[in-house]
């Protein structure tokens, strides 16, 4: 294949200005320099356990917490029954825990505007969005603005405090739900035991918002869209919670930070030894979420746009902000449950916990993106055939393997890279027998359906000649 | 338990994303299942053939233009052949080679925009028809070369064409036919082996081969039936009995089969001209015809191989400058009319692709 084919037309190089490469460089030695210093003071130890370590910005918040208490501890005794005695560092760390995840998700969500449109624009040998400020990067910000602007409508019958509630309702689950993610080893605005099991709750909970626009919108496609959502939310609830069921039998925790940590100290992420569990995962997410392959809830060539067809201005605007808030929370808890968090080999006492993070979570985005450029949709009844005849019984074949890997791992006193060296395998080699096999078992045929090219002939006619070449059907 | 349920009407259209255009489905659907549908057309009536008896005959190329605007070439070309065979012009040799490379431009670019909205239809978010329309605008780049227009070309004439193609045009349109036979593949690679999109439109949309005839489809909708019928080569019309090409026919008659007999067309168009190139004659590109063409009293139906289908002209002159009656028998109107049969008891993402595998253009179907 000729390479240059692919690329379209190439555009002359750019040339940078000489002020702007001064700029570059100055920048380049800061960077250098600063990470220098960081070295030496990581080497030195001097950095561990301060209040002033940025590699995790929780030592710090916890430090302010124990200095807040002091001064609780000077209030009048009264107060101590009415508020309890550490009202002031509770709200302090609440605030800050909450300034943090709505600001990262918020410039995060703008970026990531950017970032998916121009990589689909890639991908579609286009450019993407390169108007709006320097390389298009205000695109997003445009777009808000825009969207602010415009009015929002209300469909004639449409029930009208349920109409208005569903995008505020919407975006609670969304935010509720990047708690307990940990972005350093103390560095968890709600590091529950409980974890994964408030994760699966709090998630489920944006099919009754979906549902609730569907309804109220008085449209039979948006009610199409929301019946659609609600089927395929209840079938890939359940591949998805056994998925993570399987991480906590290994991993013996519910608690997000206990997960990342047992990755850490077994030097092993869990993408590698739960193979079936991360792609059920991963797949029952792109159900969850609406996104190619499965977005049928949304399906634009079908129901126009699905459970929000009626809502305009900036109510969709909520909308496709959750929606791309819920894809990123997604590949945080992919890069968490099985990418091994904020943890790198021990790189992670080089480099802050929650850049690793950022890394690995950006990667897990951009397969989602991938993934949306390039394939189809499912039918409705394929994917639910999909989940119950296939992803069920794999997960649940999976669950048993990994119940029986995690008690043997309980008794048997083998030296990690034994144990889990050889559940590695075990596991690569279930997952290649059963994602083929079960496959087979319950009817699918590679080659069924005949030819995949179209016949050629030279010969010319009506039916007669159909008869003939034998393709009448 | 029993779950009464009670059937709605669903509106598609006129204005929805897989309507290609103002076209309208009234679905009656039960659920997710259609249980009857209408479709409504006319949204787009422009009145071409009424307007057509006012004007003279090389007036009336440009409807053919506008008449299915996604193949232009094809339409000037069935109209120059109907007004030739009823006024007896002659068409030079060159014209006619010409005629032909740009009528198989014309298919390639409309059956790269028919496969990709297609896939597109099958839920692919943009990325296959964003391919299809790199080789689109490339041959929109010759077009506008040739005869400066991109999309409504209004090329052809009556006794040739209207222009020569300029130098630069010949480098470009090898580089094109040598570089297509790699995009088909890539596509194949991308689009024939995909899973999803054979669970999606295999089985989807069948149409067997005595239901194609009977329903007189005709291009990629009857080959794809199996039918390996083509009037480039049962009724050769300008030089396309001097070109060795195959027809593809599909086995199943399904959405997908379709889709493959437009896949392996481009390669054959891709074929036919590069014969034609490599056979191009010297020599003049156009007879010189009165504007005002007078011809005799009498009637002719040209038609030709458009990309949807048999394209066909039919012309009745009076002996006037105008012709007395104009008619275009619109393959897509044609073969839209087995989208109910394929449809009902059909799910609604069904009918939708199978609507897509139609190909349909509505300024052909309301003219």
């Amino acid at each position: 294949m000729n390479s240059t084919l692919r690329q379209g037309r190439r555009r002359p190089a750019a040339k940078v200005p000489l002020g702007l490469m001064i700029v570059g460089a100055v920048f380049a030695l800061g960077f250098l320099a600063v990470n220098a210093a960081i070295g030496y003071v990581v080497i030195d130890g001097r950095l561990d356990g301060q209040w002033y370590d940025i590699r995790d910005l929780g030592i710090a918040v916890e430090e302010l917490k124990v200095q807040l208490d002091a001064i609780n501890d000077d209030q009048p005794s009264f107060l101590d029954d009415i508020v309890g005695q550490h009202w002031m560092s509770y709200a302090v760390g609440a605030l800050l825990g909450a300034i943090g995840i709505l600001s990262f998700i918020g410039g995060a969500l703008l970026a990531l505007i950017w970032i998916e449109r121009r990589l689909i624009g890639r991908m579609q040998i286009r450019r993407g969005p390169n108007r709006v400020g320097p390389y298009g990067l205000l695109q997003p910000v445009a777009d808000a603005v825009k969207l602010i602007q415009k009015e929002v409508l209300m469909p004639d019958g449409a029930d009208r405090i349920l109409f208005l509630l569903p995008p505020a309702i919407i975006f609670v689950p969304m935010m509720a739900a990047w708690g307990p993610v940990p972005w350093a080893p103390q560095m968890a605005y709600l590091d529950i035991n409980v974890g994964v099991l408030y994760l699966i709750a709090v998630s489920s909970l944006t099919t009754l918002a979906v549902f609730l626009a569907g309804w109220a919108s008085n449209n039979h496609y948006a009610l199409l869209g929301s019946m659609r959502t609600v089927a395929m939310m209840i079938s890939y609830e359940i591949p998805l919670s056994i998925a993570l069921l399987s991480v906590v039998l290994i991993t013996g925790s519910m608690q997000l930070s206990e997960i990342v940590q047992w990755q850490a100290d077994h030097n092993l992420w869990l993408a590698a030894l739960l193979p079936i569990a991360m792609l059920t995962y991963f797949f029952s997410s792109t159900a969850e979420l609406n996104r190619t392959p499965n977005d049928i809830a949304e399906a634009e060539s079908e129901i126009v746009a699905g459970f929000h067809t009626e809502y305009s201005g900036m109510k969709f605007g909520l909308f496709y902000a959750v929606e791309l808030g819920n894809a990123l929370l997604v590949a945080t808890l992919v890069a968490t449950f099985f990418l091994g968090g904020w943890s790198l080999f021990g790189l992670e006492e080089w480099i802050p916990g929650y850049l690793i993070l950022f890394a690995k979570l950006s990667a897990a985005y951009f397969v989602l993106v991938w993934l949306r450029g390039t394939l189809p949709r499912f039918r409705l009844d394929q994917l639910m055939r999909f989940a119950w005849q296939y992803l069920i019984p794999l997960s649940l074949f999976n669950l048993i393997i990994v119940a029986v890997e995690a008690s043997l791992l309980a008794r048997w006193d083998a030296p990690g890279l034994v144990s889990l060296g050889l559940f590695t395998i075990v596991n690569w080699g279930a997952a290649y027998i059963l994602f083929r096999d079960w496959a087979r078992r319950i009817g699918y045929q590679p080659d069924a359906g005949g030819p995949r090219r179209a016949e050629l002939t030279q010969q010319v006619g009506g039916i007669e000649a159909a008869h003939r070449m034998g393709t009448a059907t | 338990m029993t779950t009464a349920t009670e059937p709605y009407v669903l509106n598609i259209g006129p204005q929805h994303p897989s309507t290609h255009g103002v076209f309208r489905l009234r679905v009656v659907m039960d659920g997710e299942r259609i249980q009857d549908m209408d479709m409504v057309v006319g949204y787009l009536h422009r009145s071409m053939e009424k307007l057509a008896e006012e004007r003279t005959y090389t007036q009336n190329i440009p409807f053919t233009d506008r008449a299915d605007y996604l193949a232009a070439m094809s339409g000037n070309l069935g109209y120059c052949l109907a007004v030739e065979m009823l006024s007896g012009v002659e068409v030079p040799e060159r014209a006619s080679y010409l005629r032909v490379i740009f009528a198989e431009l014309q298919r390639i670019a409309s059956h790269s925009m028919a496969n990709g909205t297609f896939v597109n239809d099958a839920g692919a978010w943009q990325t296959p028809l964003m391919y299809m329309f790199r080789e689109r605008e490339r041959i929109l780049d010759l077009f506008e070369m040739t005869g400066g227009a991109r999309l409504t070309t209004n090329y052809m004439r009556i006794g040739g064409v209207a222009f020569d193609p300029p130098p630069e045009f010949f480098p470009a349109i090898e580089s094109l036919v040598s570089d297509l036979p790699d995009r088909i593949d890539e596509y194949a690679e991308l689009l024939i082996d995909n899973e999803i999109l054979l669970a999606r439109s295999r089985g989807v949309g069948t149409i067997t081969a005595e239901d194609a005839i009977n329903g007189s489809l005709s291009g990629p909708m009857l080959r794809g039936s199996g039918v390996p019928w083509d009037l480039r080569k049962a009724e050769p019309y300008c030089v396309y009995d001097r070109m060795d090409f195959d027809i593809p026919v599909g086995r199943n008659g399904d959405a997908y089969d379709r889709f493959l007999v437009r896949l392996e067309e481009v390669r054959q168009s891709t074929k036919i001209i590069q014969q034609a190139l490599d056979a191009l004659p010297a020599g003049p590109h156009k007879t010189d015809t009165p504007l005002a063409l007078r011809p005799e009293p009498g009637e002719a139906y040209g038609r030709v191989e458009g990309p949807r289908g048999e394209l066909g002209f039919y012309v009745v002159s009076d002996g006037g400058s105008a012709p007395f009656r104009f008619h275009i028998r619109a393959p897509s109107l044609i073969n839209l009319s087995l989208l109910r049969e394929m449809a009902i008891g059909a799910s609604l993402p069904d009918a939708i692709v199978a609507l897509g595998s139609v190909d349909i253009v509505v300024g052909e179907i309301d003219r």
